[in-house]
């Protein structure tokens, strides 16, 4: 589900701290540090990095296409390499009846077994792609206020920290307690009372 | 603050609470959920709830769904502890209408079928697009958060106890 998507689903969050000044070259520069690189020839389980909502797969934050209003639109690309079970355990077992047959010996230790396992999967990963996913966010510097198109709770971790990375402002997740706190223009009294608040019995 | 993480996890039964109170109000007191008084939004129940008791050790989940569903089974599951873990929702809006499904545990909105906008025909369309789509998002959670903070200073008021539970408690058993 995406920006162009007939239904999306929605985490909010707010951006805590101020940008460095320039905004539009601090978000500029913290987008091109830390966009999305394809790195075909490293075996990695998974990369992610920032991508623009318009041209996935190759990435250009060089102009201003990611400035839309008010807002400043991208999204995060996670390529994540998932390899079957089965296809491991077929490979694996070729493998190893092949190596048996090639040193004469009728078993291996544990330790050679998981050794020729990671040999296997090394391997496989460097034949089978990664799977590229991308998830779109908008983001309103005037309000602090950032909408990330997607609740996978992978996904979401991987925002806060390169958000983090590239930024060095923390995402505070929208919940019931942060909702409460700190958006309802609450009295001290008010919040010492949500502090203490327990479950209603509402049955 | 304490870690966001426990913070979670100790207040999600305020979003739980909220979707309950949300459902009461819908079925009992629509003219509440007008947050001013020029206010033409109003908030009806979509076509499905989830409900979930995990008291005892045990885990329950109740789901009711349909065009014309009877949500009398969701009230029956409220009435042996259950909690409204997701709520599906319609909110309208000068004869725009929103279509989402509310997840009690972290308010996240699910699904969210907005109003019909006009299409992208070409490149300079797009940026129209995404203005006006974050235009009637924003509209719709500026709409949702106002009636959680009606919610949530009735929560923490007097009245919470003395009158709204007592009323909740009547609906869930009528």
């Amino acid at each position: 589900m995406g920006l162009f998507s007939s239904a999306v689903s929605i985490i909010r969050y707010k951006v805590k701290g101020e940008l460095q000044k320039p905004v539009i070259e601090t978000v500029r520069n913290g987008l091109m540090q830390n966009m999305f690189r394809d790195m075909e020839k490293e075996v990695s389980e998974k990369i992610s990095g920032w991508t623009c909502y318009d041209n996935h797969y190759k990435p250009d934050f060089t102009n201003s296409d990611f400035i839309i209003g008010p807002f400043f639109v991208f999204s995060l690309r996670i390529d994540k390499i998932t390899i079957s079970p089965k296809i491991i355990k077929k490979q694996y077992t070729e493998m190893l009846a092949e190596h048996l047959k090639n040193t004469g010996r009728e078993y291996l230790s544990k330790h050679e077994k998981q050794s020729l396992k990671d040999t296997v999967i090394q391997d496989l990963s460097l034949r089978i792609p990664a799977i590229p996913n991308i998830y779109d966010m908008i983001w309103s510097h005037e309000t602090s206020d950032l909408y990330f198109l997607n609740t996978l709770k992978t996904a979401n971790e991987e925002l806060e920290t390169l958000f983090f990375k590239s930024f060095n402002l923390p995402l505070q997740r929208i919940i019931p307690f942060t909702l409460a706190d700190a958006q309802s223009g609450l009295t001290d009294s008010q919040r010492d009372i949500l502090s203490k608040l327990a479950p209603s019995k509402l049955f | 603050m304490l870690d966001i993480s426990i913070l979670y996890n100790r207040y999600k039964f305020l979003g739980y609470e909220f979707l309950t109170w949300l459902w009461f109000s819908v079925e009992n007191q629509p003219e509440k959920l007008r947050l001013a008084e020029n206010s033409t939004g109003t908030l009806a129940l979509g076509h499905k709830i989830l409900l979930e008791n995990q008291d005892n050790n045990r885990l329950e989940s109740v789901s009711i769904k349909g065009e014309n569903a009877d949500f009398n089974e969701g009230l029956l599951a409220l009435s042996k502890g259950a909690w409204v873990m997701e709520l599906h929702l319609i909110f309208e809006d000068g004869g725009n209408k929103w279509q989402f499904a509310l997840k009690g545990e972290n308010i996240n909105f699910l699904n969210i079928k907005t109003p019909e906008i006009g299409s992208i025909e070409t490149a300079e369309d797009t940026e129209g697009f995404i203005l006006e789509k974050t235009f009637l998002y924003n509209k719709l959670f500026e709409y949702m958060d106002g009636l959680f903070h009606q919610f949530i200073r009735l929560r923490l008021s007097e009245q919470w106890a003395s009158s709204v539970v007592p009323e909740i408690r009547k609906w869930i058993r009528s």
